[in-house]
């Protein structure tokens, strides 16, 4: 109760809130305007929060994701372009629902089911990460790197598209992870004679170039024009939200668990967990036929669990340093920054920073009912500003970001090339999300792996001779049978089908 | 930019068999089996077979869809008209002219440069791109620079802002 106590000052502090308000209307900016997604508003957010106590730092991007997952929403449902990755899954059913003229019941049930998904990820964050942080604390080296290895396979196997583009994405984040002075001899990799390699890729550069770049070079590939919003009149969108509630109150108990767990999964995010969602949504419906047309049933489900899913992917990455998504990720990398080693020693040494993130968690996506319903009433404001105007200025936003982590123009550099391999990647169906894992996990996989071989005396049973590090293991090598059994059982179907 | 999975999977091996050769040259530990050439080695040992299944694939769609319908390369749009070409170039050009120009020329004036070319080609007119650009930098000089005291390059324009 004390460090409870103690994690409620903290939060409850001028700086922190007004740090919190300008971080919710920063979210909701980036996250309704099309083509700037959550994943970037929190990259673009690292080189202030650099700058910021822990606290505040953290309070920042979990307040800004939340509001931009469910921004999003808003051009899905006006003008049937997704705001953000995660509100693609239903934005047809939801603009269905505006061409029927019920633009403000499908914003509101987003708003609603994504603030109630936001609390639902956040309880099952603040009931579940203690308990596994105090399993956590019995791991060692040997655990920690089939962890490694159970994070990076997942990120293959969940990762959208196909699992060999998957796994070359991932094989390219573990060779970046390489560069640099190695963990154990201490040998320069890849540096090719250059002081500023051995420190290795900078990490937050690298993220900063793969979401932000990539996105203002897609931009600038093919501009579009900009849409105007529909002239709809939008004034009480928590009209009859009650009632459909109730009657979908299973639904949203529902996405609120696929998200959470969809979250937990080290690859796969929000968009996933939208995705998921909505299939079981329809798949598990009385009504499917009705799915389409304008139908709330479905966005009832993966509304809840694109935001249950931001909060679930906290969960390893605030146990043992596996990021959950590609937002977390940067949070990793911030921790890092900020002293804060993610890991269970974590939950042990500093409970009130953990209890922070927990309240911060919850006072984000309550506050998300007034501010996203004010977000709702600008729409059609934010929607016009006009987007040939606001890519060079990110771009220049990237610029000076990444210069500030090490102030040297080699975080440019870093960005630059980190941000054309990633529209290369994504132009040709290679998905980024596994790279960032590589990236991430890399160090943590090799150094375990040395770390644990020492220990073994070179004997590779070794990491099967603790009862915890055999089940990981057993997981893992499963996870990897999949992969070649389909491909076994696609060669044997074959002949047959041609 | 979309390349037949055969030319993506080529450039892989071409880069794996380099960075495997490149890896052998690391020292062994001392009394150790595994040194720090493992992972590069294992990570190099990897990409060579996915580049070759990449390969086996681009070939075989080829074969099946005709050469004409699976090209070795297929550029975007944007390659087809000279002004989206141009402004796709600028967007790594601008970067690399601030990694190069910054600490002679200084923060004010290249950046207030780049961003009005910017936001000149991509639409907007002459005297907003200008009025804009030198707004946008006045607030990244006074937000970064005097708030979050980040040391950005003075060059040429280091009496400015003093």
């Amino acid at each position: 109760m004390d460090t409870f106590l103690q994690a409620l000052m903290l939060v409850l502090d001028v700086k922190v809130l007004g740090v919190m308000l300008a971080s919710a209307l920063f979210g909701l900016f980036v996250g309704s305007i099309p083509g700037l997604t959550a994943t970037m508003a929190a990259a673009l957010l690292i080189p202030f929060t650099f700058f910021m106590e822990p606290v505040p730092a953290i309070a920042a991007i979990v307040t800004t994701v939340a509001m931009a997952i469910f921004a999003g929403d808003i051009p899905g449902a006006l003008l049937r372009i997704p705001g953000t990755p995660a509100s693609a899954a239903y934005c047809d059913e939801a603009y269905a629902m505006t061409r029927k003229g019920q633009a403000e019941t499908a914003l509101g049930i987003s708003l609603v089911c994504s603030a109630i998904g936001g609390i639902l990820g956040a309880a099952v964050l603040t009931l579940t990460a203690p308990v596994l942080a105090e399993f956590a604390i019995k791991f060692s080296s040997f655990e920690y790197f089939w962890l490694a290895c159970l994070g990076l396979s997942c990120a293959v196997v969940v990762s959208s598209g196909s699992t060999l583009k998957g796994f070359v994405s991932l094989l390219i984040g573990l060779f970046i992870a390489t560069i640099g002075i190695d963990v154990t001899a201490g040998h320069p990799r890849f540096t090719f004679g250059s002081v500023e390699m051995m420190g290795g890729i900078s990490f937050i550069p690298a993220m900063i170039g793969m979401f932000a770049i990539s996105e203002v070079m897609r931009y600038v590939a093919s501009p579009g024009s900009q849409q105007a919003a529909p002239q709809q009149p939008i004034r009480n969108v928590f009209k009859g939200i009650g009632s459909i509630l109730s009657r979908y109150k299973f639904n949203v108990a529902r996405g609120g668990v696929i998200g959470a767990v969809v979250g937990i999964l080290p690859g796969a995010g929000a968009d996933i967990a939208a995705w998921i969602a909505f299939a079981m949504s329809k798949r598990f419906s009385r009504e499917p036929e009705k799915f389409g047309t304008g139908h709330v049933e479905g966005l009832v489900d993966s509304g809840t669990a694109n935001n249950a899913g931001v909060a679930g992917a906290w969960i390893p990455a605030l146990v043992f340093g596996i990021p959950g998504d590609s937002i977390t990720a940067i949070v990793i990398g911030v921790l890092y920054m900020k002293g804060m080693n993610p890991g269970p020693t974590v939950f042990m040494n500093q409970p009130e920073l953990i209890n922070a993130v927990f309240i911060v968690f919850f006072l984000a996506n309550v506050a998300l009912i007034p501010l996203g319903f004010m977000a709702i009433r600008l729409s059609r404001r934010i929607l016009h500003v006009p987007r040939k105007v606001l890519i060079p200025i990110i771009l220049m936003f990237c610029v000076v970001g990444a210069f500030a982590i090490n102030n040297t123009v080699f975080g440019i550099s870093v960005m630059l090339v980190m941000g054309v391999l990633a529209y290369i990647m994504e132009s040709n169906g290679f998905p980024v999300a596994p790279t960032i894992l590589g990236i991430v996990l890399g160090t943590m996989l090799e150094s375990n792996f040395m770390s644990s071989m020492i220990k073994a005396d070179g004997e590779f049973s070794g990491f099967f001779s603790r009862p915890i590090a055999a089940t990981l293991g057993v997981i893992v090598i499963v996870i990897w049978l999949i992969p070649l059994v389909r491909l076994l059982v696609g060669f044997v179907r074959k002949p047959q089908t041609s | 930019m979309q390349l037949n999975d055969a030319v993506t999977g080529l450039v892989i091996v071409i880069f794996a068999l380099a960075e495997i050769a490149y890896s052998t040259t690391f020292p062994s530990l001392h009394g150790q089996a595994y040194g720090p050439s493992l992972f590069p080695i294992l990570i190099g040992c990897g990409l060579l077979a996915c580049g070759l299944a990449l390969i086996a694939r681009g070939l075989q769609e080829r074969r099946r869809a005709g050469a004409q319908n699976a090209p070795w390369l297929r550029w975007g749009d944007w390659a087809y008209d000279p002004a989206t070409r141009i402004n796709m170039m600028l967007v790594p050009g601008a970067l690399i002219a601030y990694i190069l120009l910054s600490d002679l020329v200084g923060f004010i004036p290249l950046v207030i440069i780049l961003l009005s070319l910017l936001l000149y080609r991509l639409g907007s007119s002459l005297g907003a791109s200008l009025l804009y650009a030198v707004a946008v930098t006045i607030v990244l000089q006074l937000l970064f620079s005097r708030v979050l005291l980040v040391p950005l390059p003075e060059g040429i324009a280091s009496t400015l802002f003093r």
